[in-house]
């Protein structure tokens, strides 16, 4: 066995244990953000979409809503058009939240043609957006945080 | 019910990734032998298909019963986990069947107790369905870290290794129960912030000078565990076990505990404070604690590196000299001398690897063990119940934080403490308790990761749920 190839050999050890950190990397990768294809996938989908009569820009349109305070702070939820959201701590609620300020239903999230509103569904302390106590259902933007409890919400793109 | 909804990790599988990934790492590891063989003995290692055949088939086994019984977990934790296993038995190889010296250990018996350690895996992954459970007792967990803590003191049953009492005789083999102890303390933690967290997060009283605040310090009454377990850390451990390194880390352990639940710096603080202030105070009177700062600071000193047996710097001066040997690309795997640092296939298995692969190598393991603090870290963040979250991220702080005491007692940027990499190092215990955090942490990822349970029937009071 020459040096060289002795060299050569330990070289090649070293790129193959690289190789495997890039390649762990790329599996967290597409953990994260999704295989390759999604975003070939995600066109088509959106394709028809566009189409409908949807006057709102979709620029705008926000993708989920994350927990920014509280107990469940980090947590993020896909969001869907057709699929309102309901917050509380009732084992059914879609966000169950374990926030001793919260009632069993507390609030629900919706989407009306684009806008994503708020409704305060009579929970015991209420639902604030800022200082200001929900009265009625009520639309909310990106990233306005929506407080109940000691839990705080808001919409991300 | 909840369709639409997903925590931040997709409801995917990945199993095929984890798959390759596998395979690869178990490459690598017949690689690293090869190339051991090849360097050090001209020949390719004799017994390479057997050590294939063994570790591969465990690999595999391992990776087909998560496809069955923990489909959603993560994809990467047994991959990294395999990478470091085999690394440590392919290192081990060329330090003891290489070199024609098994007596102090040898590759077999690690990949033994490998095959041991993935039984426990896998009962782990199989009935632990709903970690939560494990919440229940949480002071019956207290209680049994205690005992093992406590275990080797008895005697009879106790065996002093290198001046530290941390090993217990059952007679066939001997077992570290501080190893299976941290585990339960993570456990116990856990549990204990869940129910005490709003007390030690909110009651405080804050310092302030003039109108500018300093901190917000927790009420004394509240500050009873802590005192409890820096008690207990300091005698117990340094002032009878003589074992700084497990001190070290379950205070550790327990100040990462608390400030993920109560996001309170104070508490670090405060803890950081008492620790090294007791240190300080102790090392002077505590022997074997006071050698271990003197061969830190005085590593070079003559007096010290020749020393009596058991108080010299030799083995981290050698251990020094080793990695600086490596070099950026080392020496090649079997071109080193790692058998000059005394007790290598222990604690300083670090440093053989940094002779023999450099700089380069060495990061790569120091990666693999990041990679699988951050997936755990993510498991965290991905679980909604609250004592999952706290478990999974003291866990992985564990896993970080018992490498970086190793390998920073190794490369004395702090006193050597020994404690053991996880999954690289020889030793049973420290092998086996690496594989329980791994099987926790599996079975945690899959049910962050799966998809939440379809609802048969909507109507009614009650729903039925299908698992």
């Amino acid at each position: 066995m020459s040096d060289l190839t002795l060299m050569l050999i330990k070289l090649a050890f070293l790129a193959v244990l690289w190789l495997f950190v890039i390649m762990a990397v790329g599996v967290i990768r597409t953990d994260l953000f999704g295989p390759a294809t999604g975003k070939a996938k995600r066109a088509q989908k959106s394709e028809p979409r566009r189409s409908k009569p949807v006057s709102r820009g979709r620029r705008n349109e926000p993708r989920a809503l994350v927990v920014t305070k509280g107990p469940l702070a980090g947590t993020t939820l896909n969001l869907s058009a057709s699929q309102p959201i309901v917050i509380g701590r009732a084992k059914d609620a879609t966000l169950v939240i374990n926030d001793d300020y919260a009632s069993g239903r507390h609030a629900r999230i919706y989407s009306d043609n684009g806008r994503w509103i708020v409704e305060d569904l009579g929970s015991t302390n209420g639902t604030y957006i800022g200082q200001q106590r929900l009265t009625r259902p009520q639309p909310i933007g990106v990233g306005q945080p929506v407080r109940i409890g000691k839990t705080v919400l808001e919409l991300r793109k | 019910m909840s369709e639409g909804l997903s925590t931040a990790l997709p409801p995917v599988k990945r199993r095929n990734a984890e798959l390759v990934m596998v395979l690869f790492a178990i490459a690598i590891t017949l690689f690293a032998m090869i190339e051991a063989g090849l360097t050090r003995n001209q020949e390719m290692p004799p017994s390479l298909f057997v050590y294939g055949l063994l570790f591969g088939g465990l690999a595999v086994l391992a990776h087909v019963f998560i496809r069955f019984f923990a489909p959603y977990a993560d994809p990467l934790l047994l991959p990294l986990a395999v990478l470091l296993n085999g690394l440590g038995i392919a290192m081990l190889w060329r330090l003891f069947e290489a070199t024609g010296d098994t007596e102090r250990g040898s590759a077999m018996d690690q990949l033994i107790l490998t095959a041991g350690s993935l039984v426990v895996f896998a009962v782990i992954v199989f009935f632990l369905k709903e970690p939560r459970t494990l919440q229940r007792y949480p002071y019956v967990t207290a209680l049994s870290a205690v005992v093992l803590l406590l275990l080797p003191l008895i005697p009879g049953l106790g065996q002093t290794v290198n001046g530290a009492r941390q090993w217990i005789n059952l007679g066939v083999t001997s077992l570290q129960p501080s190893e299976f102890a941290k585990i339960s303390l993570v456990i116990f933690l856990s549990g204990y912030m869940v129910m005490k967290r709003d007390v030690l997060s909110l009651a405080s009283k804050r310092v302030k000078i003039g109108p500018v605040k300093i901190i917000d310090l927790p009420r004394m009454r509240d500050t009873a565990p802590m005192a409890v377990m820096w008690g207990f850390c300091i005698l117990v451990l340094v002032g009878l076990m003589n074992d700084l390194g497990t001190s070290l880390l379950l205070f550790g352990t327990f100040l990462a505990m608390i400030y993920v639940a109560t996001q309170r710096s104070s508490w670090i603080v405060i803890g950081l404070g008492a620790f090294f202030g007791a240190c300080a105070l102790l090392y002077p009177f505590v022997y074997h604690f006071s050698v271990r700062v003197d061969t830190w600071i005085n590593a070079f000193d003559e007096d010290v590196f020749y020393g009596e047996l058991g108080a010299n710097s030799q083995q981290l001066v050698q251990g020094l000299f080793a990695l600086g040997e490596g070099g950026i690309l080392g020496t090649g795997l079997g071109g080193g001398k790692p058998g000059n640092v005394p007790e290598v296939q222990n604690d300083f298995i670090f440093t053989a690897f940094g002779e023999e692969l450099g700089l380069t190598g060495v990061m790569v393991m120091l990666l693999a063990l990041a990679l699988l603090v951050e997936r755990g870290m993510r498991i965290a963040l991905a679980s909604r119940e609250l004592f999952v979250k706290m478990f999974a991220s003291g866990i992985s702080f564990l896993l970080a934080f018992q490498s970086f005491v190793v390998i920073g007692g190794v490369t004395r940027v702090i006193p050597m403490t020994g404690a053991t990499i996880p999954f690289v190092a020889k030793g049973g215990s420290a092998l086996l308790s690496s594989w329980i955090m791994l099987a926790l942490l599996v079975r945690m990822s899959h049910n962050a990761r799966k998809p939440a349970p379809q609802a048969i029937q909507d109507e009614g009071a009650t729903q039925v749920i299908s698992r």
